[in-house]
C-alpha cells in the first residue's frame, strides 16, 4: 500500500536542486506512487535533474519578483487546490529550511491542517504516513501521525534520507500562478547578499570543527577557523557562542541550527548540551576536546581528549601544518 | 510604536522533564522559565521603541496553568505589560492551535509590529510566527538578523542559505528574530521590583472567542503513536591530555584517512 501522490517543496540554487529536496524525493518515491514538486521560481531549470530523481511534474510559480517565497508559494498552492486546477496530494514534504518553514506555516493555515516538524524518518503505517521526531537531544524518538483529514504537512530535517537518482525523463513544467497576496504580500526583497565562505559548506563538509563556550572568548574562535582551514573542514559552533554573538547563526550546529553528519566531527570546548547533540550525533566519527571530564559530549565521542582547547588546538594545527 | 513580543515559558532546558514510562507522555510538571530564545525579541523590541522615541512593548504568551515567572523576567527587562492566556484547555496544543490563540490575543493589542523567536527551545516547530502572520493577514519576515523601523516601514536583514536578504516590509508585520543578534539586557534590581506591579492581563480562551475543541489535545490535528528510547551511541577512548594529546588526534584522523 502506497500513497497516491506526494508534493515535495523544491528549493534550488546556482548549483542545481538543493540536497534536502533530493533527500525528500528519495523517501517520497518509496511511499507514494506519484511524486511531484512545487517551487517558487523557475521550474524549467530544474526539470531535468528532478526527472532524474523520479519527479513527473514540477509546479512552478515563475519569478517572484522579490516577493517572499513563503507566502507566495503557499498562496499559489492553496489557490490551485481550491479552484480545482490541481488535486490535493496526500502529503506535502518540505525541508526544515528558512523558506520551507514559511511555506509550511502559511499552507497549514490556508488548508487548516496541522504541521509536524523536525521529522527524521517517515514510513507508511497502513494507508497513512507516520513520522519520527527526535526530542530531548535525540535521546527519545517520538512517532506521530496526523489525525486531521489531510493533506499532511511534514517538515523534514536535512540529512534524514539519502538522495538517489533513478533516471527518468525531465519533469513536465506546470504553471502555478501566485494569486493576489493582498495584505499578506507587502514584504519585498530589495537586495540579496552572498556570504563568501572559502571552505566547504557546514552541512556538506566531510570534516566539521566546532567551537563552544570553552573557547572562553570570541577571538579564540580564530583557533577553530585555523584548524578548519588546515583540515579543509567547515567551522561550526554551539548555540551558546551563537547566542553570545561570537559567530553568526548560520554557524550553529544543533536542534535550532544545522544538522551535520560529516565523516569526522571535532567538538572543541563544547560541553554537549542536548540542544547540540541532536545536530551532530549522527556524525560517523566524533572527537571531543573539553576540560571537564564529566562533560556529556564524551558520552558520544569516539575519541575524547580531556584537556584545554587553548593548549591542544594550537599544537594540533601546527602538527597538521608540518605534515 | 506598539510592539508585541510573543514569548514562551518553557521547562528549564537544563532540567526539561522526563518521559513517563507508563503513559508515554512527557512529564512537564516542572517550573517554567522564559525561553532564552525569546529574550532576543524582547531586547529587539525595547531597542526599537527606544530608537523610535516613543511606544511600548507588550508581551503575549500562553500556558496551560497560571505560570507567570517567565513573563516577569521579560517585564523586568523593560517590557511594559503582558497578556497571558492561561487555560487548562491549552494543554497539548499543536503549532496551529498555539498560533490561533496568540493571533487572537495579538489582534486585541493592535500592534504596529509583532516580534517572535524563530522557534521555541522546547517544541522547536519553527512555524508559529508565519502561522500567526497568516491568521492575522499580515506580511512576515522570518529569521531576522537586523530590524530598523522608519515610519510605517520595517527594513529587515533576513538570514538565507546563501547569506542574507534585505527585505522591506510595510507595518504592521510579523518578524521572527534569530538568537544572538542583540545582547539581551539583564534585568536590573529596579526592573525586577517594577515588574511585580506591571499589568498582566490573564485571559481564558473563551475571552478570545476560541472554542476549546480548536486548541489543546482536542484541536491538535496530530497524535503521538509511540515514544521510544533512541539507540545510544557508545563512548569510545578517552585520553587525558599530558601535552601530547594532539598526536593521538592526528593518529585518529590518519586511521580514518581524512588527512
Amino acid at each position: 500500500m502506497t500513497l497516491d501522490k506526494i508534493w515535495v517543496f523544491c528549493e534550488a540554487g546556482d548549483d542545481g536542486v538543493a540536497t534536502i529536496t533530493l533527500e525528500m524525493l528519495a523517501k517520497a518515491r518509496e511511499v507514494a506512487g506519484t511524486v511531484e514538486v512545487f517551487c517558487g521560481g523557475d521550474g524549467a531549470a530544474c526539470a531535468a535533474e528532478l526527472g532524474d530523481h523520479g519527479v513527473t511534474a514540477v509546479y512552478a510559480t515563475g519569478d517572484l519578483d522579490g516577493r517572499m517565497k513563503g507566502v507566495s508559494v503557499a498562496s499559489a498552492v492553496a489557490a490551485a487546490i481550491s479552484d480545482g486546477s490541481v488535486a490535493a496530494p496526500d502529503a506535502f514534504l518540505l525541508g526544515t529550511t528558512y523558506d520551507g518553514r514559511d511555506v509550511a506555516a502559511r499552507l497549514s493555515v490556508k488548508l487548516d491542517v496541522s504541521v509536524l516538524s523536525n521529522v527524521v524518518d517517515l514510513r507508511l503505517d497502513g494507508d497513512r504516513l507516520v513520522g519520527v521526531e527526535p526530542v530531548f537531544g535525540g535521546t527519545l524518538n517520538v512517532t506521530s501521525r496526523f489525525t486531521s483529514g489531510g493533506p499532511d504537512i511534514w517538515l523534514v530535517r536535512p540529512k534524514s534520507f539519502e538522495p538517489e537518482a533513478v533516471g527518468g525523463s525531465p519533469a513536465e513544467v506546470v504553471d502555478l500562478p501566485v494569486p493576489d497576496l493582498g495584505s499578506t504580500g507587502g514584504a519585498v526583497v530589495r537586495d540579496r547578499f552572498t556570504e563568501e565562505s572559502e571552505g566547504p559548506k557546514l552541512d556538506e563538509a566531510a570534516i566539521v570543527v566546532s567551537g563552544g563556550r570553552g573557547l572562553g572568548a570570541a577571538d579564540a574562535y580564530a583557533m577553530i577557523e585555523g584548524l578548519a582551514k588546515q583540515l579543509g573542514a567547515a567551522p561550526g559552533a554551539s548555540r551558546a557562542i551563537v547566542d553570545a554573538g561570537w559567530v553568526p547563526y548560520s554557524y550553529q550546529v544543533g536542534q535550532t541550527g544545522k544538522v551535520v553528519k560529516p565523516t569526522v566531527y571535532i567538538a572543541c570546548g563544547i560541553s554537549g548540551a542536548t540542544q547540540h547533540l541532536v545536530g551532530m550525533k549522527g556524525s560517523k566519527n566524533i572527537i571531543a576536546i573539553n576540560k571537564d571530564s564529566e562533560a556529556p559530549i564524551f558520552a558520544v565521542a569516539d575519541l575524547g581528549i580531556v584537556g584545554d582547547v587553548h593548549k591542544v588546538l594550537p599544537k594540533l594545527t601546527e602538527a597538521l601544518e608540518s605534515r | 510604536m506598539k510592539v508585541v513580543v510573543c514569548v514562551k515559558q518553557i521547562p528549564d532546558p537544563a532540567d526539561p522533564g522526563a518521559l513517563d514510562p507508563e503513559t508515554k507522555t512527557l512529564r512537564r510538571n516542572v517550573k517554567l522559565i522564559l525561553d532564552e530564545s525569546d529574550s532576543y525579541g524582547v531586547e529587539m523590541a525595547l531597542q526599537l521603541v527606544d530608537a523610535a522615541g516613543e511606544g511600548s512593548v507588550h508581551l503575549v504568551s500562553m500556558v496551560p496553568n497560571d505560570e507567570v515567572s517567565g513573563l516577569r523576567t521579560a517585564l523586568a527587562m523593560g517590557a511594559d505589560s503582558a497578556t497571558l492566556i492561561s487555560d487548562e484547555a491549552l494543554a497539548g496544543s499543536d503549532a496551529l492551535g498555539t498560533s490561533r490563540v496568540l493571533a487572537a490575543a495579538i489582534e486585541r493589542a493592535e500592534p504596529d509590529l509583532v516580534l517572535a523567536a524563530t522557534e521555541s527551545s522546547d517544541g522547536y516547530t519553527g512555524v508559529v510566527p508565519a502561522q500567526v502572520a497568516e491568521l492575522l493577514g499580515l506580511p512576515s519576515v522570518t529569521f531576522a538578523k537586523e530590524i530598523a523601523v522608519e515610519g510605517s516601514t520595517a527594513t529587515v536583514r533576513r538570514q538565507t542559505e546563501a547569506g542574507a536578504d534585505l527585505v522591506e516590509c510595510p507595518l504592521p508585520a510579523v518578524v521572527s528574530v534569530t538568537a544572538g543578534v542583540v545582547e539581551p539586557r539583564y534585568p536590573s534590581f529596579r526592573g525586577i521590583m517594577q515588574a511585580k506591579n506591571k499589568p498582566v492581563d490573564q485571559l481564558k480562551i473563551a475571552d478570545l472567542g476560541i472554542a476549546a475543541e480548536r486548541v489543546g489535545w482536542a484541536g491538535a490535528g496530530q497524535e503521538i503513536t509511540d515514544v521510544a528510547e533512541a539507540p545510544e551511541r557508545a563512548a569510545g577512548e578517552v585520553v587525558v591530555d599530558e601535552g601530547d594529546a594532539h598526536e593521538r588526534i592526528v593518529a585518529f584522523l590518519d586511521e580514518l584517512k581524512v588527512i
